[in-house]
């Protein structure tokens, strides 16, 4: 006995090595669902937070380009909501001193349909065929799924999935994803889709021979999909050929949103989704 | 002691972060991603006990696996180079060499011996993680060629924070 206790401890560092290396090649072994899920959880939290610290931390370096890009967006909505207010005799508009105070509208028919809130992005991919995109608001900010997500007033994706502080985003760049798009000129539209080739290009399909294309021709979101309000910027028309032995145009689309350079997006909620949803559930029942 | 425990913890806490937000990020042709944080086991002190270097590097190894959703990948690897540490030490250097000088560093123990000293260590500790990580994965070959070729670049830049952070 006294022997053993002695080869015990001559050799502790040894059992201890080979004890703990059982403990942790089990931990490999034994790495199912259930255990994923616990892992995953804590780790979500913890890297989870701390990813979002640490984009906290490299957006500093990104904050000129950020104010930038803001400012010119403040710009453009600044002068789209002057036009509205001075073609509407709604609003109330001192040209002399540059302030306008927009009366709020009593009417329940005329209330926004759309409410804007941003996030900012803390990881992204283009690398991928499924892109994903994770944003640092989650259910306890108001983030549903299903709500636009947008960055210059030009589409990126669409919320998939919400955990309490954390949301996931498909993007444009994920071959799983269509949006009904139209041509901003003519109002024709079709499907947009990704081919997972190029992450700066995607494609516009389902658009008949008739319809008039030009390079150059601005591609917007038609409203259809409710997600995003009608007449936001997808891309630029770069190019399009007539497919052999098809009735539609194959029409390549440069997007105007620059995915490797995503910082802070814009989310679109649609108040009236949930009512929209239902009224063509029905329609689905019907037949 | 005191100070040497901060300045230990100092190491451990920028290893894991630099691996973590940094060097996970990397992913160079497809196959090259370097693993740092072993930097931390590296330059440990020579008179660390044995069963300490073990706790130290499970603690290490688990840690990182927290952060990459691998429970017991990094562990176990960390673990095997804590366990062989002394016995690489002792292959590359004389009972003198560590008995006067404290820890392995660039400055006191000179270029050629530190970047053979951490090569073994990171092929050792490479071979292992991403084994243990093709459990459930790919091929021989490109495991190989994963484990060759994020060697080079880890043991590259262990060997080059030795000039640039970790000056002491």
């Amino acid at each position: 006995m006294k022997n053993l206790f002695r080869l015990i401890y001559r050799y502790h560092v040894v059992f201890l090595f080979v004890l703990l290396e059982i403990l942790t090649l089990s931990m490999v072994v034994t790495y199912n669902n259930y255990q994923r899920a616990v892992f995953f959880d804590s780790g979500n939290f913890i890297s989870g937070n701390l990813f979002e610290q640490f984009s906290t931390f490299s957006q500093i370096f990104e904050f000129k380009q950020v104010n930038t890009k803001l400012a010119e967006e403040n710009a453009v909505l600044r002068t789209a909501l002057q036009e509205l207010l001075l073609k509407s005799s709604r609003g109330t508009y001192h040209a002399s001193d540059s302030i306008y105070l927009p009366r709020i509208a009593k009417d329940s028919s005329q209330k926004a349909v759309y409410r804007f809130t941003t996030a900012r992005v803390i990881n992204n991919s283009v690398n991928q065929q499924h892109n994903f995109i994770t944003l640092n608001k989650g259910r306890r900010d108001g983030i549903k799924p299903d709500m636009g997500v947008i960055a210059n007033g030009q589409v990126v994706g669409l919320v998939t999935n919400v955990s309490e502080n954390f949301s996931t985003v498909i993007s444009i760049l994920n071959s799983k994803w269509k949006i009904s798009a139209k041509i901003k000129r003519n109002d024709f539209f079709g499907s947009l889709s990704w081919d997972g080739k190029d992450y700066r290009r995607v494609q516009l399909n389902e658009m008949p021979y008739h319809v008039p294309v030009q390079d150059g021709d601005t591609v917007v979101t038609t409203g259809y999909s409710s997600s995003f309000p009608e007449g936001l910027t997808i891309g630029t028309i770069s190019d399009f050929s007539i497919g052999t032995g098809s009735n539609f145009y194959k029409i390549e689309v440069m997007l105007a949103a620059d995915f490797k350079n995503l910082v802070i997006v814009g989310l679109v909620e649609n108040k009236q989704l949930y009512e929209i949803k239902q009224l063509e559930l029905l329609n689905k029942n019907g037949n | 002691m005191v100070i040497n425990l901060a300045k230990y913890l100092l190491i451990f806490v920028v290893s894991v972060l630099l691996q973590v937000l940094i060097f996970n990020n990397i992913l160079i042709a497809r196959v090259i991603t370097p693993f740092f944080y072993i930097l931390f086991i590296v330059l440990l002190p020579f008179d660390t006990p044995r069963s300490l270097l073990l706790f130290l590097s499970l603690i290490l190894g688990l840690t990182i696996d927290i952060f990459t959703n691998t429970p017991g990948v990094h562990a176990s690897a960390a673990l095997f180079i804590g366990f062989l540490r002394p016995g690489i030490l002792g292959l590359i250097s004389s009972r003198e060499t560590l008995e006067s000088v404290s820890a392995p560093r660039v400055m006191t123990m000179g270029l050629q011996w530190f970047a053979s000293y951490v090569t073994i260590i990171v092929i050792i500790h490479h071979l292992l993680l991403f084994f243990i990580e093709a459990f459930t994965f790919d091929g021989f070959l490109i495991t190989l060629l994963r484990v060759s070729l994020s060697s080079v670049l880890s043991a590259v830049l262990i060997v080059l924070s030795q000039f640039l952070i970790f000056r002491k």
